[in-house]
Order: structure tokens, then sequence, then C-alpha cells
């Protein structure tokens, strides 16, 4: 509850300090002005350009270990109360997950050019 | 109408009336606290990168510049808000807005100091890792719709730095958890008294090591401010952003420094306690209060991030890349590991 609260008041002093802002500020736009920034130059080509497939790959192990991160975290909290029994179990986890980690360092995923 | 007004009259309604209105007042509170301290870190980073290339930093406008927050303020408050031809218009009008609610939410959960926190939930520490990822929202989606070459590359850039970081910051925390048994903050901080330095940052030194250098790149901070890069992307995702927009999201970034700064503190660096073996020494700072040594740690955090972008020239991105997944994600595990073997050991 005083979460979902702190969430509305936080956007609601973004938006507030933008119309504020809105109340006082100049307005006078030209064509010049509203050129996307390139270094002076008129603008060339479509801004959106194809981009490197690396990104895709990072997104993807992203998601891999995030949810592996995410799964870590109750077992961390409830370590306390089931002990060797839980670490063992952990370990055959992060063993899975280690074969799959080199894998991709070896299908060289974390490589950049 | 009616219904609503005599579900206000009856017993007791007035009392969760009475708990909004303490709530919102402590928010309004803590964000004017924060958004203040915001505006003087900006000084202070001037300050002591000037001092530190020895130069003045600023100091025209007040004594010692101490005022210069508050002109660059209504400097940028004043400054037109110029939207790109074809850019995408509300989804460059929203930006900014979404990195500073991500940004300041994650205060919502952190404990300044005994018994101060808004929301006591018992998942703080999941929600702030949840909340903070939800800021490279607002950095890929104004990188999209500002229709501009640099900011494209720039929230392209961030996107994955932010997200290969998030992996190791994730992972360095987990060994905080195991050794609190929990993901309250307060809790958290409660635990590391029972320890001998009164800080998680001595058993967890691995943890904390990781912990640094990925908050560091995920506030995109120097070394790994590589999606701002002045001298080649100039200013990376907010290149067409001026004026309050533009300010939103500086204050969007130095909110994220001192959320992480916060994090430190209280999973790494025993939050408002003070620990036990200054207190043997000197006495007396027990009376000291337990916000004064939060902000305190918080502000020698702040301080060391200044420090290394003084030190150190920025990383290359296959650099970047190579840290977050080759280094990082196995010292973060090597690490949960050690705590594993220590905790069913002792």
């Amino acid at each position: 509850m005083p979460v979902v609260l702190f969430l509305l008041i936080a956007a609601a002093f973004g938006l507030g300090a933008l119309m504020m802002g809105g109340l006082f500020r100049l307005r006078r736009p030209y064509p010049e002005k509203l050129m996307p920034y390139e270094s002076g130059i008129d603008p060339v080509g479509e801004p959106r350009q194809r981009f490197s497939v690396r990104f895709y790959v990072i997104a993807m192990l992203f998601v891999v270990f995030d949810v592996e991160a995410v799964f870590m975290y109750p077992w961390a909290v409830v370590f306390d109360r089931i002990g060797l029994y839980a670490f063992v179990e952990m370990l055959i986890f992060i063993f899975v997950l280690l074969v799959g980690y080199l894998y991709a360092w070896k299908k060289e995923a974390f490589r950049w050019e | 109408m009616m219904k609503l007004f005599e579900l206000l009259i009856q017993p007791g309604s007035f009392d969760i009336l009475l708990d909004i209105l303490v709530v919102v007042l402590k928010i309004a509170v803590v964000i004017a606290v924060v958004m203040l301290h915001v505006a003087y870190a900006t000084y202070f980073e001037r300050k002591v990168i000037g001092h530190m290339q020895v130069r003045m930093g600023p100091r025209e406008v007040g004594p010692h510049g101490l005022l210069q927050p508050v002109a660059d303020m209504l400097k940028l408050f004043f400054k037109e808000d110029i939207i790109p031809a074809r850019a995408d218009k509300p989804v460059f009008y929203l930006a900014p807005v979404i990195s500073l609610m991500a940004a300041l939410s994650s205060l919502a959960v952190i404990p300044f100091f005994d018994g101060f926190v808004i929301a006591d939930i018992n998942i703080g520490l999941l929600f702030i890792l949840a909340v903070s990822s939800l800021g490279s929202y607002g950095i890929v989606l104004s990188g999209w719709a500002s229709n501009s070459k640099y900011s494209f590359l720039g929230g392209l850039r961030s996107m994955a730095q932010v997200i290969s970081y998030e992996v190791a910051m994730g992972l360095s925390l987990v060994g905080v958890m195991i050794m609190a048994g929990s993901l309250n903050l307060t809790e958290i901080v409660r635990a590391q008294a029972s320890y001998p330095a009164g800080m998680f940052a001595v058993p967890q030194v691995l943890g904390f090591f990781v912990f640094i250098v990925a908050a560091i790149a995920e506030t995109n901070r120097a070394p790994f401010d590589l999606p701002e890069a002045e001298s080649e992307l100039v200013a990376g995702y907010f290149v067409e952003y001026s004026g309050m927009r533009f300010a939103l999201f500086y204050a969007a970034e130095y909110i994220g420094m001192i959320v992480m700064g916060a994090l430190a503190v209280t999973c790494f660096l025993g939050g408002w306690t003070v620990p036990g073996f200054v207190t043997a020494v000197l006495p007396f700072l027990e009376h000291v209060p337990g916000v004064v040594w939060f902000i305190g740690k918080l502000y020698f955090i702040i301080f060391f991030y200044y420090w290394i972008r003084a030190t150190l020239p920025r990383y290359r991105y296959d650099q970047l890349m190579n840290i977050g997944w080759k280094i990082l994600i196995p010292l973060a595990l090597v690490n949960i590991l050690i705590t594993g073997i220590a905790k069913v050991i002792l």
C-alpha cells in the first residue's frame, strides 16, 4: 500500500515538474531547431538502423541468468533452516548452470568485436 | 456520493485516512530531502572532481559557489522544451518520467534510520532490484523515441550494459541474503550487528566488490559511462532532450547513484548502526543519531564514485562486456559457494 502511494507520488512529482515548467518556458520552434542532432550536419539516412545481433544474444543470456538469480533468492532466505540438503541441491543447480555458461563462453557469446 | 459520505463518517475510516496522510507526508519528506541531496550531489561532484584535477570547481554563484545548484535548477526550469521533428511524441514525453519514477520508488523500502522506512515489506531487496531495472525502460524508450542516431546507439548500449551488470548485482547480493536470512532491509541491517565488524563488507568482501563495480555500471557512471560517452555519442540516449525533461533524466541518474549507495550502505556497511569497534574506542559516538551515520556512509560511497571517475579512463565496449560476463559473474558465484560452505560448516 505505501509502495503504491510512493509510485503515484513519484509519477506525480515528475509530471508536475514538467507541467510547472510548461507554464513558464518559451516555445519558439523552427525547422532547424527541431532537427535531430548530428554534429551540425543535416541527418543522413534513417536513424533507426539495423544493429548488431550481439545485443539479442546478450538479452537472451540475461533472461537465463536473471531467472536463475531469482531462483537463488528464496533458497538463500531459508538456507538457515534447511542447511546441508539445500546446499547440495544448489550445488547441482549451479553445476548445470555452469555447463551452460561454459558452453556460451566457448561459443564466444560474450565476445564483442 | 451519499454512500461515500457514509463510509467516511464510519468509525475507523478516519484512522485509515490519518494513516494514509502520515504515509503521504513521510513520502513527501523523503522525496524533498533526496531531491535536495541530488542538487547538492551535483555541486559536490563538480567540487570534488575540480579539486582532484587541480581546479577550483564552481565558485561564482554564492559563497564558494554554494548556490550553483539553485541557479542550474532555475535555468533548466525556464529552458525551452525542444521535441525533435518525427520523434515518437508520447513515448518521448513519458520516458524521463519513467526513469525518474523507477529511480525514486526504490527509496520506499530503504531504512534511513531505526524505524524510519516508508514500506517495511519483507521482499525489500527484491523490490529494489525489480524497480531499478524498470529504469532501463526509460533509457531504451528515450533512445528509440528521439529519432536520432546518437540516442539510438546510446540507448542500445545502455540497455545491454544495464542488463549484463544486473545479473552480477543480483548474484552478489545472494551472499548477503544467506547471511541475513531475510530480504527485508531492516532485518539485514540488524543481522549485521551480530557480526564482529558490525558490517557484512568484511565477511562478504568479494560480494561487496562485485556489488560496487556492478552499481557503478548500473548507474552509467565513469569508467562504465559508455552510453553517455561525451566524446563519441555526445550524451547518448538523452542527447535530444532539453530543459526540464533533461533535468528529469539527470535527476534520475543521481537518484540512482543515491539508491545504489544506500543499498550498499544497508547491505554491506551496516546501515544506520555504528560498528562495535568504533564505540569501544570512542564511547560518546553512541549518541550520534543513526541518520547521521547513514548519510555519512552514503556520502563516503558517493565520494568513492567521484574518486573513481576522476581516476580511471573509460573502458572499451568489449572490455566492459568481458568484465561483466567473464569476471564479475564467476566471482559472484564463487562468493555464493564460499558463503554457503562457511554457513554449513559453522
